[in-house]
């Protein structure tokens, strides 16, 4: 599968053998990943590093642009909520983290798993152990979400009327 | 001289203790949950946070609990919390035509690639009330067709293929994107700021604008050459990393409305476009928006200026819903010192009336 696929996070068959697997497409992950999934997977991580937060978890906005007639220049739409972290390891990697809404808890989280991504050892376990199971979800649901609206096509046929 | 009248603490105190009781209403009906609002009455909270200009559904559902379902009221509340938070930045343009389709509809064309998908829609329904909804009755689970992933091109890039239709907006180039939160508007506007405007106006306002230019002010023959709604990425750059950031999805609804004609000696006549895009799932303002969009062109297309919905500073100054009821509903703050002067004002011009009428009447003996 090509990378440009994983980089939207939204794949249904992410592979994640792929340690290669950016860090962009992890980060993407783990900005969808729901707090309780990212809880989940920390309880379930064994010796755990030290977490030092150096910033927040801070939510603020950021503004969301769309495009003129939808590929054109750029115009402000709207805002949005956005939730960061940036945390540091006892071994000193620096994880960070951004998502949308307001969930401290999970964007701190986010940033550890980002941190211990960066570092070769832990690299396979983070994608075995957590992106692999966000990415499960993410595309069984986008599976999902995609075979109900197919189900709403609408299959065009001729009705033939009189007979001439 | 000003004199500072005070008093009614205790009634303001009293009175919103009253509101949250009417609020929370009979005690043995349990409360409403937020997570009960985003689920059930989502296109409420879309519309709050359309308008109040902020994605966050939680938030959206928890104004519109506490403004008792008042939309404006609910809207007024986002807008208002949206300015105690820091700004981060502005992401990079989302791409519509990348959107994770959940319906996805044509009145221009009967078989485009993809298809007609009607998704979640009130449409073809009989809108009839539906009793069995008074009761909490079991609800079947949707169809699912699995089939193979097909592209879905936007329509307005199937005619530009050949010239039929004009190119989607551009700015011109160096031109700053405007930020209406950021700087006061300055008429005129260019399109930019005028869909950031739309995009947080008053959904009703501009579904009357936009119905005002079908009955005929501003006519422009429109189609509605697709809708889609789905959900999109949002990407920000960061000074942090060397890539920009997936932040997550939002659902947005686009509207590509196709709109008749315009030509020049220079240029073979082609489809002019208005377009509507709004957050969260909302055809209707979508639909209405893009309507606005193409009448507010008018000057740009060189069409006279004839009616109310192509006159920029009358329809922008004028659909922003919370700007509009602050000025409204200040009228019923007490201008007791104002009347005072008004009313002293009547008693003298009625005083000149009569001593007018009693010198005419002399006159005339």
């Amino acid at each position: 599968m090509s990378s440009s696929n994983l980089e939207t996070g939204t794949h249904p068959d992410v592979n994640l053998e792929a340690t290669d697997l950016g860090r962009k497409s992890s980060m993407a992950l783990l900005a969808q990943a729901t707090a309780q999934e990212l809880r989940q997977f920390w309880n379930d991580w064994e010796n755990k590093p030290e977490v030092e937060t150096l910033r927040g978890p801070e939510t603020g906005l950021v503004m969301v642009r769309g495009r003129i007639g939808g590929g054109g220049s750029a115009f402000n739409l709207g805002e949005a909520t956005v939730t960061r972290a940036t945390v540091r390891l006892g071994n000193g990697a620096v994880g960070h983290a951004y998502a949308l809404g307001r969930s401290s808890e999970k964007v701190r989280l986010a940033a550890v798993f980002d941190a211990l991504w960066q570092e070769p050892v832990h690299r396979q376990a983070v994608a075995d152990e957590v992106l692999a199971p966000i990415a499960k979800r993410l595309g069984e649901s986008l599976e999902q979400k995609r075979a109900e609206t197919a189900a709403t096509k609408v299959d065009f046929f001729t009705m033939v009327r009189g007979d001439d | 001289m000003y004199v500072a009248v005070k008093g009614g603490e205790a009634a303001i105190r009293n009175a919103h203790k009253l509101l949250a009781d009417r609020r929370r209403g009979d005690r043995s009906v349990p409360a409403i949950g937020l997570d009960q609002i985003v689920e059930q009455l989502a296109l409420a909270v879309d519309r709050v946070m359309a308008e109040g200009s902020l994605y966050d559904a939680e938030l959206a559902a928890l104004a519109v609990k506490q403004a008792r379902g008042d939309m404006i009221e609910a809207i007024f509340l986002v807008r208002a919390y949206r300015t105690t938070l820091p700004r981060f930045g502005y992401t990079k343009p989302v791409e519509t035509s990348q959107m994770m389709i959940e319906r996805r509809i044509s009145a221009t064309f009967k078989d485009l690639p993809g298809g007609q998908l009607l998704g979640p829609t009130f449409d073809y329904t009989h809108r009839l009330l539906d009793p069995e909804l008074a009761e909490d009755m079991p609800v079947e689970m949707p169809d699912k067709r699995v089939e193979a992933h097909e592209h879905t091109p936007r329509v307005t890039d199937i005619l530009g293929h050949d010239g039929m239709i004009e190119a989607d907006g551009d700015m011109p180039d160096g031109s700053e994107i405007g930020d209406l939160t950021r700087e006061p508007l300055t008429f005129p506007l260019e399109r930019d700021l005028r869909l950031q405007a739309l995009a947080r106006g008053d959904e009703g306002f501009l579904l009357g604008l936009a119905y005002s230019t079908q009955r005929g002010y501003a006519r422009s023959h429109p189609f509605a050459g697709e809708i889609r709604i789905g959900e999109v990425e949002v990407e920000l750059e960061v000074a942090e990393l060397d890539f920009p950031l997936t932040l997550g999805r939002i659902r947005l609804t686009e509207c590509q409305m196709v709109n008749q004609f315009k030509g020049s000696s220079k240029q073979p006549p082609q489809f002019t476009r208005g377009y509507g895009l709004v957050f969260g799932q909302s055809e209707r303002k979508s639909m209405s928006m893009a309507l606005c969009d193409r009448a507010l062109r008018a000057r740009e297309l060189g069409e006279d200026i004839t009616a109310a919905a192509q006159d920029e500073e009358f329809v922008i100054s004028h659909s922003d819903n919370v700007q509009s009821t602050g000025f409204v509903e200040h009228l019923k703050l007490p201008h007791y010192v104002d009347f005072q002067a008004e009313l002293d004002l009547v008693r003298r011009m009625r005083g000149e009336h009569e001593n007018q009428k009693s010198q005419i009447k002399e006159a005339a003996e």
